[in-house]
């Protein structure tokens, strides 16, 4: 962007903002600019001061909030600074199964993003490249689809997945005749299982996704699978084989985005996951502080800090696609 | 490669629906296609038998929709969207008419299960009737934490009967009838004394055995079998009789409860069932001025809440976007990632430590205040306090998105509108208000609306940092002074006593306010975009 003004300046001669700029006179200028650092290093402080607050109090061997002081107190060795971090990652498993809670947000947020991204692209791809009776109807659809998040929807959600969940008992005591088949697996999908999370997530992330890949698959030219056409390929090999390839470093990036938000979602997880063996990280992370704020402080800290940092990583790198309109209406979760 | 297998165009353009058939291919649809629809079939059965309508038509309906889709040519576009149509079919579309099922109902604690599903609850329970036989009992229990019961009694004969009763299967007879039970038997070891009195609590309201054939725990020493059916349901009156009592409890279809004849509601059996009441969770919402009057408040709150945030975090958006927008500040992009981080960290954890900062006791703000200015702020005890607190933290955790988008928009402004307005002498904040905020707001102006959807239904914001507190006084149902229409609705189903039929009447409010604004966007935004070329 300061390419930009550099090259507007060149061409034209003057925009308003370096005529105002000459004026001003150069004295002027290092106040300007002065009294803009002091406001953004402000913006800066009030960004980042929770952060720091996290990081200190996850180093500090305390472990409480009442403790909570910006400057940890003298640390003598290493080991004490890490007091917390042993304490949630090795130590206190049986209370806090901090592993497990890991390990089920990367399944939940893989698996679904995974699962979105080839359904929608397959929706996407129809969309894209047929053309058929209702097509106008059901991309209008979609479009509308997305207006409810699925949270609205969520004691209705809740109570569906308890009702698949009965079915474990129902189809037996009614089809006795069909008790060779063990029907537990129909627990997978129910009430306080990640695969019913699974599939609440995928659903509320069909419509936008959809609607995001038919633009990504739009803009390959349909020069190539004409080509490919008349060279006997069939509708599946021209998808998977030349179309899909051809946008996956777009579906990529979407796939990255859409895993860090199913990582961070806590409302539904919440209301779905009950059993803490079954609870995803934000609902770990919650549970444990929302018993006694003051005791295990530290140790959230410690596990706000381990989960944090990677996912603030990964959006600092996706900072632009994000603006890039990559996300639009992907809203925080 | 050969012509012959070249497809022709299709009469309605784009390319013909066809792909190559194998009879690996052929069968391997088929066998699916099956089997698929032998599974929604017993799905659609049981859910049925069980009184569930809605989600045995919508299996049912999925389950014909995949079948048609695969089976008719002409629908070759669909079978690529099909697992995309059943997802949101069964979990997107259903759950909104679920919802608006649901809030015609009673559904909710005392009223949870379908008629058929209680009556089934009820032919369950047991009693010991006059004439069971009466045993001394002992109790094992395995490694997998199953009880099962020792049954001992004297015959009239002079023999012994020894019967053991697992808590699933058949009671069966031990054989030679010892007199001691042994220490362990058949993979159940005996509970001594103490174990005894501990096992007692879980097990004196368990019925050992089938159901034909069963036994229970009368007192500290006996046992009784076998046991009578308490409940029966007679389906010609319609009505539940207890066979120990012989009071006879009618079905009540409009309030969903078995009540003896012309007895009150507050004799009737527990729990009752689900029945559709109308529109009566919508009258109650009405009509009872203590229902009405919360929800009222909680309504201008959401507004309020909305508005205000998206107010804040736009202007502190434009204006740090505007103040990085100057060529000069050295490091600019650094600065830039930094003041986004909040925007990156997971919303639970920004909003947590905000809470713990602003704990009331121990928070670090708290008491920096009180250091500087000598007031302990009572953060989530006062109404005012708490909502300052809440647009505070989503100032922080909304802001940096709104700078970004901000500066995108700032760039793509063409200079040479502020070159024509320098020429007629436009003044920096003539030209701010004339120029930058009306074309900044034709490309962000459809977000600032999805922004405020977005933060109408906040619910994370809200039940993460005040859980709605400080709580109204005075009110039926729980509520308070921060709750916003979805977090309401959340304590309403989720809360001491859930009341689904009520939260979704609610829901259904925010259903409509939502497809009100969002349409009024879809306008909008055409018309903005009209603005914009014309510009």
């Amino acid at each position: 962007m300061s390419n930009q003004h550099r090259t507007t300046r060149e061409v034209t001669g003057t925009t308003t903002r370096e005529e105002s700029r000459a004026v001003m006179g150069r004295r002027e200028a290092i106040v300007g600019v002065t009294v803009r650092m002091l406001i953004i290093l402000t913006a800066v402080a009030f960004a980042l001061f929770p952060v720091l607050f996290i990081a200190s109090s996850a180093f500090n061997p305390a472990g409480t909030l009442s403790t909570g002081n910006l400057v940890p107190p003298g640390v003598e060795s290493l080991d004490e600074l890490v007091t917390n971090f042993r304490a949630l990652l090795v130590d206190d498993l049986a209370l806090y199964p901090f592993w497990n809670w890991i390990l089920n947000s990367f399944i939940v947020a893989s698996i679904s993003t995974s699962l979105v991204v080839l359904i929608t692209a397959l929706s996407a791809y129809a969309f894209s490249r047929f053309r058929f009776r209702g097509r106008r109807s059901l991309l209008l659809a979609v479009l509308l689809i997305q207006v409810f998040p699925n949270l609205l929807a969520m004691v209705a959600l809740f109570l569906i997945l308890l009702e698949i969940g009965q079915l474990v008992e129902t189809i037996p005591a009614v089809l006795p005749f069909l008790d060779f088949i063990n029907w537990n697996w129909l627990n997978i999908f129910s009430l306080n299982s990640l695969g019913g999370l699974i599939l609440v997530y995928m659903a509320g992330a069909m419509g936008i996704n959809t609607w995001l890949m038919k633009g990504f698959f739009d803009s390959v030219p349909r020069d190539i699978d004409e080509s490919a056409t008349v060279d006997g390929a069939t509708n599946w090999q021209i998808f998977w084989m030349l179309i899909f390839p051809l946008v996956r470093p777009i579906l990529a990036v979407v796939g990255v985005l859409a895993f860090v938000g199913t990582f961070n979602e806590f409302v539904l997880a919440r209301i779905i996951l009950r059993d803490k063996e079954n609870w995803t990280l934000m609902v770990g992370l919650y549970n444990f502080i929302s018993a006694d704020f003051n005791r295990d402080w530290g140790k959230f800290a410690a596990g706000a800090l381990v989960s944090s940092v990677p996912v603030i990583a990964l959006y600092l790198s996706l900072q632009d696609q994000i603006v890039g309109g990559l996300t639009q209406g992907a809203v925080k979760g | 490669m050969a012509a012959a297998n070249k497809q022709a165009r299709s009469p309605v353009g784009g390319l013909a629906f066809s792909d190559t058939r194998t009879l690996i291919s052929i069968v391997l649809k088929y066998a699916g296609l099956a089997l698929f629809s032998a599974m929604g079939l017993i799905f659609v059965y049981a859910l049925l038998r069980d009184d569930n309508l809605g989600l045995a038509v919508i299996f049912g309906v999925i389950t014909i929709g995949i079948n048609v889709i695969f089976l008719v040519p002409g629908l070759y576009p669909l079978r690529w969207m099909a697992p995309g149509l059943a997802l949101v079919t069964l979990l997107v579309i259903y759950p909104i008419f679920y919802t608006v099922v649901t809030a015609t109902t009673n559904y909710g604690d005392g009223h949870r299960l379908t008629k058929q599903q209680t009556i089934r609850l009820f032919e369950r329970q047991t009693f010991v009737p006059e004439d069971a036989r009466l045993y001394t009992w002992d109790v094992y229990q395995n490694e997998g934490g199953d009880y099962g019961l020792w049954l001992a009694r004297d015959l009239e004969d002079g023999s012994r009967e020894v019967l053991f009763a697992p808590t699933d299967g058949d009671i069966f007879e031990v054989e030679d009838a010892p007199e001691e039970p042994p220490e362990s038997f058949e993979g159940f070891t005996l509970l001594d004394r103490a174990g005894r009195a501990q096992a007692l609590v879980s097990i004196q309201n368990m019925t050992f055995g089938n159901p034909e054939d069963g036994a229970a725990i009368v007192n500290r020493t006996q046992a009784a079998r076998p046991l009578g059916q308490r409940f029966v349901y007679d389906s010609e009156q319609d009505a539940i009789i207890n066979q120990e009592t012989g009071v006879t409890f009618f079905a009540d279809n409009n309030e969903g409860v078995f009540v003896p004849r012309g007895q009150s509601q507050t004799q009737a059996l527990q729990p009752g069932f689900r029945v559709n009441v109308g529109l009566e969770n919508f009258q109650r919402l009405v009509e009872d001025a203590r229902l009405l009057q919360p929800l009222i408040g909680v309504f201008v709150w959401t507004v309020a809440f909305a508005a205000l945030s998206v107010l804040t975090t736009f202007t502190m958006g434009l204006f740090m976007a505007i103040i990085l927008d100057d060529p000069r500040i050295p490091l600019r992009k650094i600065w830039r990632s930094l003041i986004f981080v909040p925007y990156a960290i997971p919303g639970v954890i920004g909003i947590l430590v905000w809470r713990a900062m602003l704990n009331q006791n121990l928070g670090l703000i708290t008491n920096f205040v009180d250091d500087v200015a000598g007031v302990r702020i009572n953060w989530f005890t006062e109404a005012d306090w708490a909502r300052f607190a809440i647009l505070l933290v989503n100032l922080w955790l909304g802001y940096p998105y709104m700078m970004l988008i901000n500066s995108g928009a700032l760039q793509a402004i063409p200079s040479e509108i502020y070159e024509a307005a320098a020429v007629d002498g436009a003044r920096p904040w003539q030209r701010f208000a004339n120029i930058t905020l009306p074309l900044l707001l034709v490309t962000v102006g459809p977000l600032l609306i999805a922004s405020f959807v977005f933060n109408f239904n906040n619910y994370l914001l809200i039940e993460v940092l005040t859980e709605g507190n400080p709580p109204m006084a005075g009110t039926p149902t729980p509520v308070g002074h921060t709750d916003i229409l979805i977090t309401y609705t959340y304590s309403l189903a989720f809360g001491d006593r859930a009341d689904y039929g009520y939260a979704s009447a609610i829901t259904i409010i925010i259903f409509a306010i939502v497809l009100v604004i969002t349409l009024l966007q879809f306008r909008f935004t055409r018309q903005w975009e009209e603005v914009g070329e014309n510009v």
